[in-house]
């Protein structure tokens, strides 16, 4: 039957107990988990990995120290408890490439990397990432020295206004660190937590497969 | 002119370096590695963050504001009234309030210490419900009145004598007389609405305005002449624009009278204009700038009521930038609306297929100037029409201009009508189409429209598999259902007024200037390419400047029309310094200017190619004197033209038991006569799929009938398509002879209009019945294949 919709990969679910190894953490599923008390505690506090403490320090409601891991570089800055990392990666330290769109975990366009995971970066508290290796856009390459996925959004031409295209970016490179030779049907499920409106998914998917490639090599 | 086009016009196909190439965006490297700063991202010194307070009602007179606490608050550097007591609102979300403080959690704190007094009114949301027992509209016409009528084509007698009988509720200025006369309006018309009485509109509190019926040819005598009549339900809600980067801007007072603006905007030359209407000062006083823009699709084109109360809360914070981009929620509720369309149709024809007549009753709405109807029949011309549309005022939020503005509404409803009317004659629709086709000739056809679409349709067909995989309606067996669907459209799309500033230095550097945007659609890719391949560089050994009102003026990124304008703009101004360049360095050549040819970064002598210069020692030739060329649309010659075709074809597979449909895959064939950036447009058209596929399936902004406000104000329940959603997808650009010599037409409005209508198309012929209603959600389809059972109030 060639008319029937292809089942999806079973092996490409994610892990429900084992949040630190599960798949590309872009689904909304797995973003909650990781993000721990920032989003949603009443969902998630039995599987929260990184927040949960017995007796957690109670900060602010005032300007706190507040100092990160990004892109290799330690930035300090004096933040109330309640920014996100989002907005401090953007306010305070001018990193723009991760962009504010929807500001409630849905679009992926604010994708970083924390310890190697993807999450968004609109609903991780800034205190929360402070212990976290934090890897933004401009970490991965610029111009003149792209990583081989930036070199293969721009050969597919995956991208037209480009305002989700460095949660995209991002969100491949944690999927493909986990799924070094995907399938089409995985990437549909890899980056699927990410959304764009100008409509470049037939290049994202060559590109997703041509970074493959070229990893490979 | 002859000369003219022997000067300026296209390289022939052989002659072509970049042009119709696949070459990467220029801009790339940029965003893909964050580096691309759009207006959100802009940070200027001393920055202050607004924050707004919005009506939670959808219609309500503003009782009291007290900002006294908020002013109080530390922090708060400005308070603006935008609303303030006695001023109505006429939609949830509109704003009334703003603050600007030195950081976003104090702008939160002051909103919340701001309180507003709203006495609520009563409102309308319902567009949905087929308006019933409405009386005809017999006041004077309006503007928008007339302006459908011309768009509608509707004939000069006709028109003129409803302008008869209603008079018109405006005055007809000099100005306008002059849009009428450019767009085509006979002089005979533009004089009867000039004399027409002029008459005090009527007050009118019904929310539905039912405009003149319209008659083409004899309906009554084709539906007589007709064997089959098939009648049906059709319609899609209102959409919203959904930007990702929201409407927004920084605002800054460089003096007590000079204004910087950081915008996000789809018409960097045309805002200042509208800021010192605004702000009351001098258009030379207002500087705007954006160097991207992520999103606009029809959106962005004014400074908004936003842009004049950033600047306003801005003077108020004495002068300091202030940002205020939109939140998602506003986004979602204020910035963006397509007007909905639903029609109640007959379609008439013959057992071969041949289409006698057309009626509809239709409705819709643009909020609250009620909104006009699309054009319908859409493409194909039945001979024998009679149609009457409703428009509804509502509270649901105003209108802005979509992608092909009203084109895939009216391409849905009709496209469906005729898919319905083949499969009631139990006709393959391809096969009907082609049938019919001497009908999609427009009025003055230029180029063999009919022909285009024939061939368009064959391509889009082999690509699908039509005959293979084409079966009637409801054939398909087991309980996932295929179906094949299809659709045809069209758009203008003639380039818009632009200039190009060109300076080639004796360093060898070459610059342009110009004030246009790139909406992510390759617009800086494709006047590099114009101009290099005019040239004989590469687009790295030109430094390309746009997105600044201090450059040259062109026009706003709308309807199709920016490649038209700055393409040829491009064209004029490197064609005259390339001039300019022959004419000195000829001698050194031994040659006269005119055998000169620049080609792969040489200046060489035609006959004789090994007489040579680079480019770099024929600019050293300029001395001190820079070359400047000022290149402008329109212009010399004939560079570009208007009106594109294209087909669509869609393959999908529908879950009877659960209603989700799937995207196979979709096919688009689409004209737009010379490509110059072959790689952005064909992403352009992926685009318009997807984008589509999203309005098709998922894409209505719910209101509530009880609140009056949006149901799903975010990305959560405002949903867009996927990475995994969207199928395979082909996209085939009809190039070369019939094509190229038309010179480049726009591309972002046609390929958005057909993709509805074919994957709704694709549907009925999938699972046997038609979904009438967009979006084709899983409970639509259930209750489209069980009409009588279960709940099914919402069709």
């Amino acid at each position: 039957m060639d008319d029937l919709p292809e089942k999806p990969d079973k092996s490409d679910k994610p892990e429900k107990s084992k949040p630190s190894s599960s798949s590309a953490g872009v689904s909304r599923r797995d973003f909650l988990k990781i993000s721990g008390v920032s989003a949603a505690v009443p969902l998630v506090s039995h599987v929260s990995a990184l927040a949960l403490e017995d007796n957690p320090k109670v900060q602010g409601p005032g300007k706190v120290p507040v100092s990160l891991n990004v892109n290799g570089k330690k930035l300090n800055a004096q933040l109330e408890p309640r920014v996100t990392l989002l907005d401090a990666l953007r306010d305070q330290f001018e990193l723009t490439g991760a962009k504010r769109v929807c500001d409630r975990g849905t679009c992926g366009a604010c994708t970083v990397l924390m310890d190697g995971k993807a999450v968004y970066a609109c609903s991780v508290l800034a205190i929360d990432a402070q212990s976290a290796q934090i890897t933004t856009v401009e970490g991965l390459g610029e111009p003149g020295h792209l990583h081989p996925i930036q070199q293969a959004f721009i050969d597919n031409d995956a991208q037209q206004c480009g305002f989700c295209t460095p949660g995209f970016v991002v969100a491949t490179k944690a999927f493909l660190d986990q799924h070094p030779n995907p399938t089409p049907e995985q990437i549909k499920h890899g980056l699927g937590g990410n959304f764009c409106r100008c409509g470049t998914y037939a290049g994202m998917r060559a590109a997703v497969m041509q970074a493959a490639k070229t990893k490979g090599a | 002119m002859a000369d003219d086009n022997t000067k300026y016009g296209w390289p022939a196909a052989d002659q072509r370096t970049l042009i119709g190439k696949r070459i990467s965006r220029v801009d790339g490297p940029e965003k893909v590695s964050g580096r691309a700063k759009y207006t959100y991202d802009v940070h200027r010194p001393g920055m202050l963050y607004g924050k707004v307070i919005r009506s939670p009602h959808a219609h309500a007179k503003v009782v009291s504001v007290d900002t006294s606490a908020a002013e109080k608050m530390p922090g708060v550097k400005g308070v603006y009234i935008i609303q303030d007591k006695g001023s109505e609102i006429h939609w949830a979300g509109d704003d009334v309030v703003v603050v600007a403080a030195i950081d976003e959690p104090t702008a939160a704190d002051a909103a919340r210490a701001i309180k507003v007094e709203y006495e609520p009114l009563p409102f309308f949301v319902d567009d949905f419900s087929e308006p019933k027992n409405v009386a005809e509209s017999t006041g004077p016409l309006t503007q928008r009145d007339v302006g459908q009528m011309i768009n509608d084509d509707v004939p000069d007698d006709q028109l003129l004598a409803t302008v008869q009988k209603r008079g018109l509720a405006f005055k007809v200025s000099p100005e306008l007389a002059k849009r009428l006369k450019d767009n085509e309006v006979s002089d005979e018309v533009i004089k009867a609405l000039q004399a027409a009485p002029v008459k005090e509109p009527q007050p009118n509190n019904s929310p539905y305005k039912k405009e003149t019926e319209q008659v083409k040819g004899d309906p009554d005598a084709g539906f007589k002449e007709a064997e089959v009549v098939s009648e049906g339900i059709y319609g899609c809600p209102v959409i919203t624009h959904c930007c990702l980067e929201s409407h927004g801007s920084i605002a800054e007072w460089t003096d007590n009278d000079h204004l910087f603006s950081h915008i996000s905007t789809q018409n960097v030359s045309g805002l200042a204009g509208q800021y010192a209407q605004a702000l009351k000062i001098p258009e030379s006083n207002v500087h705007v700038h954006q160097d991207h823009i992520g999103g606009g699709f029809g959106s962005k084109f004014g400074i908004d009521r936003w842009g004049a109360y950033t600047a306003q809360v801005s003077k108020k914070a004495g002068g300091k930038p202030v940002r205020v981009m939109l939140e998602r929620d506003a986004e979602l509720e204020v910035a963006g609306c397509r007007p909905s369309a639903f029609a109640k149709v007959k379609v008439g024809a013959k057992k071969d297929g041949t289409l006698t007549a057309w009626r509809s009753e239709s409705w819709g709405t643009g909020g609250p100037g009620g909104g006009g109807a699309p054009p319908m029949p859409y493409v194909v011309n039945i001979p024998n029409q009679r149609k009457q549309h409703t428009a509804i005022a509502t509270n649901i939020g105003p209108a802005r201009a979509w992608r092909a503005p009203n084109h895939p509404q009216g391409c849905l409803i009709t496209m469906s009508a005729i898919e319905d009317c083949a499969a009631r004659i139990g006709m393959d629709p391809l096969d009907l189409m082609l049938k019919n086709i001497a009908l999609t000739a427009p009025p003055e056809d230029t180029y063999h429209r009919a022909d285009t679409y024939r061939d368009e349709l064959m391509i889009a067909a082999d690509l699908i598999g039509w005959k293979k995989n084409w079966h009637p309606r409801g054939q398909s067996s087991g309980t996932t259902k295929r179906g094949l669907g299809l659709a045809i459209h069209t758009w203008g799309g003639r380039g818009h007024e632009s200039n190009c500033a060109l300076t080639i230095y004796p360093t060898g550097s070459v610059e342009i200037q110009m004030g246009t945007q790139d909406l992510g659609v390759g617009t800086r890719t494709a006047i590099l390419i114009v101009a290099g391949d005019t040239l004989g560089l590469q687009l790295n050994q030109i430094e390309l400047k746009i997105g600044d009102n201090q450059y040259p003026k062109s026009g706003g990124s709308g309807g199709s029309t920016t490649i038209g304008g700055v393409s040829s703009s491009t064209r004029r101004a490197a064609i005259d310094a390339r001039e300019q360049l022959f004419a000195k360095v000829a001698s050194a050549l031994n040659a006269k200017p005119e055998d000169l040819e620049a080609v792969g970064g040489s200046i060489r002598v035609k006959s004789a190619p090994s007489h040579s210069l680079s480019w770099k020692d024929a600019c050293a030739r300029l001395g001190t004197q820079p070359i400047q060329a000022l290149g402008k649309n329109p212009g010399p010659g004939d560079l570009i033209s208007s009106g594109v075709g294209g087909a669509v074809m869609a393959d999908v597979s529908v879950d009877t038991e659960t209603g989700v449909v799937k995207m196979n895959k979709m096919v688009c064939v689409q004209d737009c006569g010379l490509v110059v950036s072959l790689k952005t447009a064909e992403s352009q058209v992926y685009g318009a799929m997807i984008m589509s596929i999203a309005t098709t399936l998922y894409e209505e902004k719910i209101m509530d009938k009880n609140l009056g406000t949006m149901l799903n104000p975010n990305m959560d329940f405002y949903r867009l398509a996927g990475i995994g959603d969207v199928g395979e997808l082909v996209v085939h650009m009809m190039t070369g002879k019939g094509y190229d010599e038309r010179g480049p037409i726009g591309l972002g409005e046609p390929p958005t209009v057909g993709p509805m209508a074919a994957i709704g198309n694709a549907v009925a012929n999938a699972i046997g019945v038609r979904v009438p209603f967009l979006p084709i959600t899983p409970d639509r389809v259930v209750n489209a294949l069980n009409p009588k059972g279960g709940n099914n109030a919402t069709v």
